[in-house]
């Protein structure tokens, strides 16, 4: 599939800002983080920014961006629609959680109930998004189980990454925060592995035979495309991606993405300090990194059933 | 809307394509382009129609395949358009309801009024039926040629799509498959038409004819097996003939 740039930006930008949303959510539930009004403003303009940001690209996506709020309206059936409800509805209580944590310094009772409330919602945004790819049966690299997970993992580490550097820029330190994101680094960098020998090891049911039913005859190879030049499908389902860059560019992924943060966050837990809030900010910058790195292979190693009918020998 | 009918009527239009008689000549892709651009979902755009990197919106699209090897091995012609399919996942994904498969006939179709444009439908499709056309911003679709049969202002031979009128060897039909007394049904299940890509579950409403067993020996053909040998008894022949019988027998 053609990694189309708004995309990207989108899962990662607003991934992340998601993420941070769960993080502060359930940092206020669990009194795990103080009612520091400095911090807040700080935490919620990244986050806000990120998801906001995230969003807009989103729209360069569309080829009639103004008519989108009529996504909104097919959440009984669409994952996407599911995902645009969510993404919005999870501002309603995102609004008065910031505005008690930054402007009142309160972040207990009544707004830590918002904050949960928020934080559920945007890792809803997030499984909704994992949903719109896992849902779909012509592409075998996006329909299994690894999906959802993967997007959820890279959601609450990128998320927690922000919120450990904040922490850290403020003096305010949290060990566990900390450690939520080293630890959603490890199970990212499995899971990241797992799901890649998944995608090596197996293949779609469709063949070239079943797409055209001509089985009885044998092999079925094309002879004639249909057409000369590219057309809409060759060039958004025919993304071929050579197997030496992408074994290079999963590397990039697991490096930046996941064992960078892991030994930086990691290191923070017992550190703090200006150094620790350099590597704090180095963690949450080389997984944004490694995030869209991640999410551009995402793209480029999926495969559609269409290119069955373009001389695909298998999707 | 994008959630499929509830209370479909039984009827279900779509085609039926002979893969025997095929002939690849993409008559029945250039008259549904001609049609159509001037049809429900016009126009079918095309960018850079004269330049080196030609592309444009096309509902159907010929592709020619060789399938095995052996003697039997054979050149297929396939055209391939939207099957129309009974859980069409195009439609349920629509994230506006722009995607739609009607209860009446169960045609699917695409409001491009209310269509974003976020190519979900296409991805969701696993025919490649549906194309964006980057210029207008919205999915377009074959239409069934909606517009063609049930145009009253058209000659009732007419009422069928642009592809079916079109093929010059008669290897489109047209009719209600949800019928199984319709000519198209019978035809299904005399040459045992298919579905594409049955592992997926999208039910296809189009079915697909098998190229027919090929015809190796001479009285498969209705041929006979040898010719008798020229009558060459001249007994009652005219004068003439005898003289330019021996004549060219020296």
């Amino acid at each position: 599939m053609h990694p189309s740039f708004s995309i990207i930006v989108f899962t990662v930008l607003s991934g992340a800002g998601y993420g941070m949303l769960a993080m502060l959510g359930y940092g206020a539930a669990t009194r795990l983080l103080p009612p520091n009004p400095r911090f807040a403003l700080a935490a919620f303009g990244v986050a806000l920014g990120l998801t906001v940001a995230g969003l807009l690209a989103s729209l360069f996506h569309l080829g009639r961006p103004a008519r989108s709020w009529r996504a909104v309206s097919q959440w009984r059936s669409s994952w996407l629609s599911r995902e645009g409800s969510a993404a919005l509805l999870t501002f309603l209580p995102t609004l008065p959680f910031a505005a008690g944590w930054a402007l009142f310094g309160n972040n207990s009772g009544v707004f830590a109930l918002c904050g949960a409330i928020a934080g559920l919602l945007a890792l809803a945004t997030v499984f909704c998004t994992g949903m719109i790819y896992a849902s779909l049966k012509p592409i075998h690299q996006w329909h299994n189980r690894w999906i959802v997970p993967g997007y959820l993992v890279i959601a609450i580490l990128t998320g927690a990454l922000w919120v450990n550097a904040l922490l850290q820029a403020r003096g305010l330190a949290r060990p566990s925060v900390a450690g939520i994101a080293a630890a959603a680094a490890l199970i990212g960098f499995l899971l990241k592995i797992g799901y890649w020998r998944y995608i090596d090891t197996t293949g779609a049911r469709s063949t070239p035979q079943t797409a055209t039913g001509l089985d009885q005859y044998g092999r079925v190879r094309m002879v004639d495309a249909p057409h000369t030049q590219d057309s809409f499908l060759s060039k958004e389902m025919g993304y071929r991606l050579a197997r030496k860059h992408a074994w290079q560019l999963r590397r990039v992924t697991l490096l930046l993405g996941f064992f960078v943060p892991f030994v930086l966050a990691g290191l923070t837990i017992a550190i703090t300090g200006r150094f620790a809030t350099i590597m704090a900010m180095t963690a949450a910058a080389s997984a944004m990194i490694g995030a869209l790195v991640e999410r551009w292979l995402f793209f480029a190693e999926a495969k559609h059933t269409v290119m069955l009918y373009y001389g695909a020998e298998k999707v | 809307m994008t959630s499929l009918p509830q209370n479909a009527a039984a009827k279900k239009l779509g085609l039926v394509i002979d893969l025997d008689t095929c002939v690849g000549c993409h008559a029945c892709a250039v008259n549904c382009k001609e049609w159509n651009t001037g049809g429900h979902s016009a126009p079918l755009t095309d960018l850079d129609p004269y330049g080196p990197d030609a592309t444009g919106v096309w509902f159907n699209r010929v592709h020619s395949f060789e399938a095995g090897e052996t003697a039997d091995g054979r050149t297929v012609h396939f055209p391939k358009s939207c099957l129309h399919c009974e859980t069409a996942e195009c439609v349920t994904v629509c994230p506006t309801g722009a995607s739609y498969k009607r209860a009446e006939d169960g045609i699917v179709l695409v409001n491009a009024d209310t269509c974003i444009g976020c190519k979900l439908c296409a991805w969701a499709c696993p025919y490649g039926a549906r194309e964006f056309d980057a210029d207008d911003g919205v999915m377009k679709k074959c239409t069934l040629c909606i517009d063609r049969i049930y145009n009253e202002n058209l000659a009732e031979i007419d009422r069928v799509p642009a592809c079916v009128s079109t093929c010059p060897v008669g290897a489109r039909h047209f009719g209600d498959l949800g019928d199984p007394e319709s000519a198209v049904s019978r035809l299904v299940a005399e040459r045992g038409g298919y579905d594409l890509m049955p592992e997926l579950d999208y039910r296809p409403v189009n079915k697909y004819l098998p190229p027919r067993p090929r015809k190796a020996e001479a009285g498969c053909t209705g041929a006979p097996a040898a010719l008798a040998p020229a009558d060459d008894d001249l007994a009652g022949a005219g004068l003439l003939v005898r003289w330019l019988d021996r004549l060219l027998s020296r």
